[in-house]
């Protein structure tokens, strides 16, 4: 495993020069919070910020993206009929991502590329996209990364991880991807310091206080927990608005949409929310998911026990903490979690005796 | 508002003792600084865990709505007023529920604490006037007058304009000077500045709707913009559909806001929607000597004829 040793004087030469090569995003202040954005010419990602609001999400799969589009004009032989949108496929960069939310794009990738159907606008983007990390040496108290199969030094979904030391960065090169990025930047100078990761990242963990424990979710029936006694309490003071979902690095659903605007009309895919009433709405009028309690429990159960049943990868979640910080009521996934793990069923508390 | 808890416990413990109601909507303490959870409590033993202090900023009215149970909740000068609304607009009914007034000294706006000290919040306790922050590194004293929610600063109704049960005696209401010198600044802008201030102020909205439902008047069974048969707006982010949302909503609660900032503070991407609302609320009290919320006895603003009505067209 290559390690790189970057002066800090020469970070924002590098990634001057990478900007040849590749179109950058990374975290930026706007207003009162951070969030992903592409970045200008010469502007530097903030690398001192905690995390963003938002999750980076949006840069592969963006909150509103035409998909198709066509003329309504009638004078054109083509007119009403959908056409792929060119997409910009080109090589990009996103710098000063944090790890957890790196992970979460492996987790995404599970719905969005699987044997059967494979989605080419998020596959699209993921392909063209170099992840570049950035450690993390101050999780907040609501971080439960570790607990939640990441970390702050977690490497899975990174090609690059960064790490501060004095005045110079640390760059484990994990991919090729992370080593084309490394060329392009000019970065050459190696540091054999894999103790520097190693201690950062103890360090780091051990900054982390708050935790979720999980093992006996994918054990527990799937049916007794849907009828758990605990969802009307869990429920109470959700609003049903989308901060969770939309602020979540994995939740992925999507809802498309046709417009029309004068002559042209787009075929959009926006994010949906199982918050939202109307997510489940059939064609009949009939929505079998019309009570909050319903639409409050497919989200815990969807993160934390058919998507663990579904796909053996842990839960979907990596502990960023986004949604315990911004829910506007407080609905804290730490404590669903407890619940729905330390839930045991009638016939488990006979056999327990 | 230090002791209310206590007292809060003690009538809530009693209503359900008594059979008087099945249910009391409060707060619980929440699992961050700064936030408390709205809950229900059913038993006189789960009165246990109700709080209150100067993060209960959500508005309890919102979980009235077209309750079939009998139900008691607490309620400071702004939830009070939307109850009010509530009952004229029949969402729920007077005898079937019990008001703990709570007179309010006003609750701490998180942001604001949140960009005055550096570093994560891990503390924040309260005494009558000061709120205490703390982080890893320092403690931070502040007056609580100058951490209030700008709403609650402006509040000229902090008592319960309603109630059943008081949860202490009335406090004085606040003497404020100008509750519309922001709005009269927007409305002093020239067309092109204002499109630049709406525009700045709407664009990092996310259209999560926490604003629209974090509030009590937003109670429409399909709101305007999810509405699909037939759709009266797009669903994605185009600016122009962004504004109409904001913009129609305000319109609908025109007559009917208190300015309790339930939406503001809901926001996870901070807009100060009740620009908005309020420039509506200023309107009314001008054109029509109305404030909402006041008095079970009169109709809201938008929904009365007077003879004397100003408008030629309406005669």
């Amino acid at each position: 495993m290559t390690i790189l040793k970057i002066d800090k004087k020469n970070w924002a030469e590098g990634l001057t020069a990478a900007a040849n090569t590749y179109r950058l995003f990374g975290p930026v202040k706007e207003k009162d919070y951070h969030q992903f954005k592409a970045l200008e010419k010469g502007e530097m990602p903030d690398l001192d910020m905690i995390n963003t609001r938002l999750s980076p999400k949006a840069l592969l799969f963006p909150q509103s993206e035409a998909m198709l589009e066509c003329s309504l004009d009638e004078s054109r032989d083509d007119h009403h009929i959908m056409k792929e949108i060119v997409r910009d496929d080109k090589p990009r960069a996103v710098v000063g991502i944090r790890p957890c939310d790196a992970k979460s794009t492996l987790l995404v990738k599970l719905n969005f590329d699987t044997p059967d159907v494979q989605d080419p606008y998020w596959l699209g983007a993921y392909h063209a996209t170099t992840f570049i990390g950035m450690a993390c040496d101050t999780p907040l108290s609501t971080c439960f990364c570790t607990t939640a199969g990441c970390g702050p030094y977690h490497e899975e979904g990174l090609d690059m991880l960064v790490m501060e030391q004095g005045d110079a960065y640390l760059a484990k090169l994990l991919t090729d991807k992370g080593k084309a990025f490394a060329a392009a930047a000019g970065w050459s100078e190696t540091a054999d310091d894999s103790a520097a990761f190693e201690a950062g990242r103890k360090a780091a963990e051990d900054r982390i206080v708050s935790t979720v424990k999980t093992d006996n979710l994918a054990a527990t029936d799937l049916l007794e927990l849907h009828g758990a006694p605990f969802w009307e309490d869990i429920a109470f003071s959700c609003i049903n608005c989308g901060t969770c979902t939309f602020s979540c690095p994995t939740c992925w659903c999507f809802d498309i949409q046709d417009e029309v605007h004068g002559k042209s009309g787009v075929r959009m895919k926006n994010w949906d929310s199982c918050m939202f009433p109307i997510f489940t709405v059939h064609t009949t009028g009939h929505n079998p998911r019309d009570a909050k309690a319903q639409r409050v429990r497919q989200r815990f159960m969807h993160k934390l026990k058919y998507f663990v049943d579904k796909y053996d990868a842990g839960i979907m979640c990596v502990g960023c903490g986004r949604c315990v910080r911004q829910c506007p009521v407080n609905i804290d996934i730490r404590r669903v979690c407890e619940q729905m793990n330390s839930f045991k069923t009638a016939e488990s508390c006979a056999a327990e005796g | 508002m230090v002791g209310y808890t206590d007292k809060i416990k003690e009538i809530a413990g009693r209503l359900l003792k008594e059979c008087t109601v099945d249910m009391v909507i409060g707060f619980r303490k929440g699992t961050m600084p700064m936030m408390n959870e709205p809950c229900f409590a059913t038993t006189p033993e789960a009165v246990d865990s109700l709080v209150w202090d100067s993060n209960c900023g959500i508005n309890l009215a919102n979980y009235l709505t077209n309750r079939k149970e009998k139900v008691a909740v607490i309620a400071k000068g702004c939830d009070s007023r939307n109850i009010v609304t509530h009952i004229i607009e029949n969402k729920i009914k007077r005898d079937q529920v019990v008001i703990i007034g709570v007179p309010c000294t006003g609750m701490i706006d998180k942001r604001r604490i949140t960009d005055m000290v550096a570093g994560e919040i891990l503390d924040v306790s309260e005494t009558e006037n000061t709120i205490k922050v703390k982080t890893a590194d320092a403690e931070t004293l502040f007056d609580k007058a100058e951490v209030l929610q700008q709403n609650c600063a402006l509040c000229i109704h902090r008592n319960p304009v309603i109630f059943d049960e008081m949860v202490a005696d009335a406090i004085p209401e606040q003497d404020v000077v100008d509750r519309y010198a922001d709005i009269q600044k927007i409305e002093a802008m020239d067309i092109e500045d204002k499109w630049r201030f709406f525009d700045d102020l709407l664009r990092p909205c996310i259209r999560c709707y926490a604003c629209r439902n974090a509030c009590p008047l937003c109670y429409c069974p399909t709101c305007f913009v999810d509405e699909s048969k037939p759709q009266w707006m797009g669903k994605g982010q185009d600016p122009m559909d962004v504004r109409t949302f904001h913009f129609l909503r305000a319109y609908h609660c025109a007559g009917r806001c208190t300015d309790c900032g339930a939406c503001e503070r809901a926001c996870p991407v901070g807009i100060n929607m009740r620009l908005l609302t309020r420039k509506l609320e200023k309107d009314c009290q001008e054109e029509f000597g109305w404030e909402a919320g006041l008095s079970l006895d009169q109709r809201p603003a938008m929904d009365v004829y007077q003879a004397n009505d100003p408008e030629p067209f309406i005669k």
